[in-house]
């Protein structure tokens, strides 16, 4: 049990992150603690997706010599799969375009009720 | 005949929402007719594209050239010729009624409401273009963030409204993203029709499982399924009535959209349907959005949250549908999707209408509608028969087609509610008709004095009307759609 633990212990800290995260998200009532949530929920995702990615005694997925060495077989065991790093290249756009909107509009809330914690804002909207 | 069409569908709102910024610089003026011509260029496209599948079955495009599984491919067939002409064509006419609203509500955003109103139709149109499931994602971003943003310019409270749907968004794309990541790491690909040939081979998997059940999450968020609804009544309120008339009417239905994608083609209907038996859960939960939006609905003062809770049970209604599982009642949520598309643009452009000269969108601002905004009501009653479902509007053969594949299915508890729900809806309407008619406002406001004719700007009754007579035109027409269109989108192995 330990060891299944211990053995893939980043997708453990991958769920203990985007858990944590969650939390944020849904039980504290200051916004700017809930967009700090959200930020930690979507980094979760980007050491998942690298997670996923990593082969034992794997390398950069840049082959050497390449060029006028012939086309030779390329063993991919050897190397770590590029593709969830490029995608979460993208997704990390759409993570910092999401806290770019979401702090524009805390500002917004800040400027017409003065004040970022959720209660008071919907005390005032009564 | 334009081989480009597929790919022009999507890139002509884009390039054209950052010309309009750069020309909103000089003239603010030039926005307005920029975003139309966009929008009609790609409502062009789109029915080229449309008439395309229907001439020559199913188009794919490499884009830049890269064979799929490498590379991303639009796929189009059926079933996203037929949405992304309705998004198109919602869009467009939204476009040509956004304007004097607009200037009012928004006199000096113009140039930003325009560019980020063109970022939306770019993600709506796709999101249901694309084959790619990580494409999906970043498209479903896109549509979005434009959302938020477009949400948050509206009246007080619009702001917080945006807020909570943004985390409730993020929350809902992360569980997408989480549900590609999962399927990547069993299969190795992200291509749509590369996915549905090698998921039956791992169907028994648990990380297959549990991608799917991310996947679900995630797009239940984003199309508002009950118990999931919450965000959705405050941001549609609260925003502008243009934003409200373009995003309400067509976020919700391209997550139907992405629902029956996922549950059809990405996964088999032997996955769905048999094996994990998600159809026969959604058929509840679509049953307990049609009752629980209903009950809302009439519990409501504000007309616009009043319709906000109408789409909760009309997004009951599509998913009730799929989740039946029948030819019979998948056709009716497609061609539902289409109907309900069209009812909830029109409701919001009524509600836009009535708010543009009384400054309100209360069911109490309806008052006297009848006298002082003639069109407004003919338009009002045209959409609120349709939605109540009476023939010959279109409404009427959607609910058919549903109720129909429920008695076949034997799943009484949807045909109930969805009976139910027409009773609710005929008692919602008749509440704002009643206000309309103006009976007893001399009882409620002691005022004597007869409402003056006042009517909406042209510019506003155009596009109402356009939508009104298209409401009507689709339910006389409705077998050339099933004919042509929506017999050929039934997911394949029902």
């Amino acid at each position: 049990m330990f060891d299944f633990i211990l053995s893939k212990y980043n997708y453990w800290i991958y769920i203990i992150l985007m858990m944590i995260g969650f939390y944020a998200m849904i039980g504290k009532r200051n916004l700017v603690k809930k967009i700090i949530g959200m930020n930690l929920f979507q980094t979760a995702i980007i050491l998942f997706f690298v997670s996923t990615a990593a082969k034992r005694g794997g390398t950069l997925p840049i082959i050497e010599h390449a060029h006028g060495h012939g086309a030779h077989a390329i063993e991919a065991t050897a190397y770590i799969n590029p593709l969830p790093h490029v995608l979460m290249l993208t997704a990390i756009v759409v993570m910092v375009s999401t806290l770019g909107v979401a702090l524009a509009i805390v500002i917004a809330i800040y400027k017409r009720h003065n004040t970022l914690e959720e209660d008071e804002i919907l005390r005032q909207q009564k | 005949m334009i081989p480009q069409s597929p790919v022009l569908v999507v890139v002509i709102p884009l390039i054209f929402s950052f010309l309009n910024l750069l020309f909103g610089w000089f003239r603010r003026g030039l926005c307005y007719p920029i975003t139309l011509v966009a929008l009609a260029l790609s409502f062009l496209a789109s029915l080229h594209t449309l008439n395309t599948v229907i001439t020559t079955g199913t188009i794919h495009y490499y884009l830049g050239g890269w064979n799929p599984p490498w590379g991303i491919e639009y796929v189009v067939d059926h079933l996203n010729a037929f949405v992304l002409a309705i998004i198109s064509f919602v869009s467009l006419v939204v476009g040509v009624y956004s304007r004097r609203s607009v200037e009012q509500e928004l006199p000096d955003k113009t140039v930003f409401f325009y560019t980020v109103f063109l970022l939306q139709v770019t993600g709506l149109l796709g999101i249901v273009i694309t084959g790619d499931v990580f494409n999906l994602y970043v498209f479903l971003e896109i549509a979005s963030l434009a959302g938020y943003a477009l949400i948050t310019i509206g009246e007080d409270g619009a702001a917080l409204a945006s807020f909570r749907y943004v985390i409730m968004g993020t929350i809902g794309a992360c569980f997408y993203l989480l549900g590609v990541g999962y399927l990547y790491m069993a299969t190795g690909s992200l291509n749509m029709t590369d996915l549905a040939q090698l998921l039956p081979n791992l169907y028994g998997s648990k990380v297959i499982l549990v991608g799917f059940a991310f996947f679900m999450l995630g797009v239940a968020i984003k199309m508002a399924l009950f118990p999931l609804h919450v965000w959705l009544p405050d941001a549609y309120t609260y925003a502008p009535s243009t934003v409200s008339a373009l995003l309400a009417p067509l976020m919700t239905k391209v997550g139907a959209y992405v629902m029956i994608r996922i549950l059809f083609t990405v996964f088999g209907p032997e996955f769905s349907i048999e094996i994990f038996h998600v159809t026969d859960i959604l058929a509840w939960f679509g049953t307990f959005a049609i009752l629980f939006g209903g009950i809302m609905a009439l519990s409501q003062t504000d007309f616009k949250r009043m319709v906000c809770y109408i789409i909760v049970a009309e997004i009951g209604y599509i998913v009730g549908g799929i989740g039946v599982a029948n030819p019979t009642a998948i056709k009716g949520a497609i061609f539902h999707i289409l109907n309900d598309a069209f009812m909830t643009a029109c409701l919001f452009v009524v509600a836009g209408m009535v708010m543009y000269k009384t400054k309100g969108h209360n069911i109490s601002d309806f008052r006297g509608v009848f006298r002082k905004m003639p069109f407004t009501a003919t338009i009002f009653m045209v959409v609120a028969l349709a939605v109540i479902g009476v023939p010959p509007t279109c409404g009427f053969f959607s609910k058919w087609y549903l109720l129909l594949g429920g008695i076949e299915a034997k799943h009484w508890g949807f045909v109930i509610a969805l009976l139910l729900s027409t009773l609710i809806n005929a008692a919602l309407f008749f509440r704002v008709i009643d206000k309309g008619l103006y009976l007893h406002a001399s009882e409620h406001t002691g005022l004597h004095s007869e409402p003056r004719y006042d009517e909406a700007p042209l510019s506003m009754l155009i596009p109402g009307f356009i939508i009104a007579i298209a409401i009507i035109l689709i339910g006389i027409f409705n077998q050339a759609i099933f004919r042509n269109i929506i017999e050929f989108a039934v997911p394949s192995g029902l």
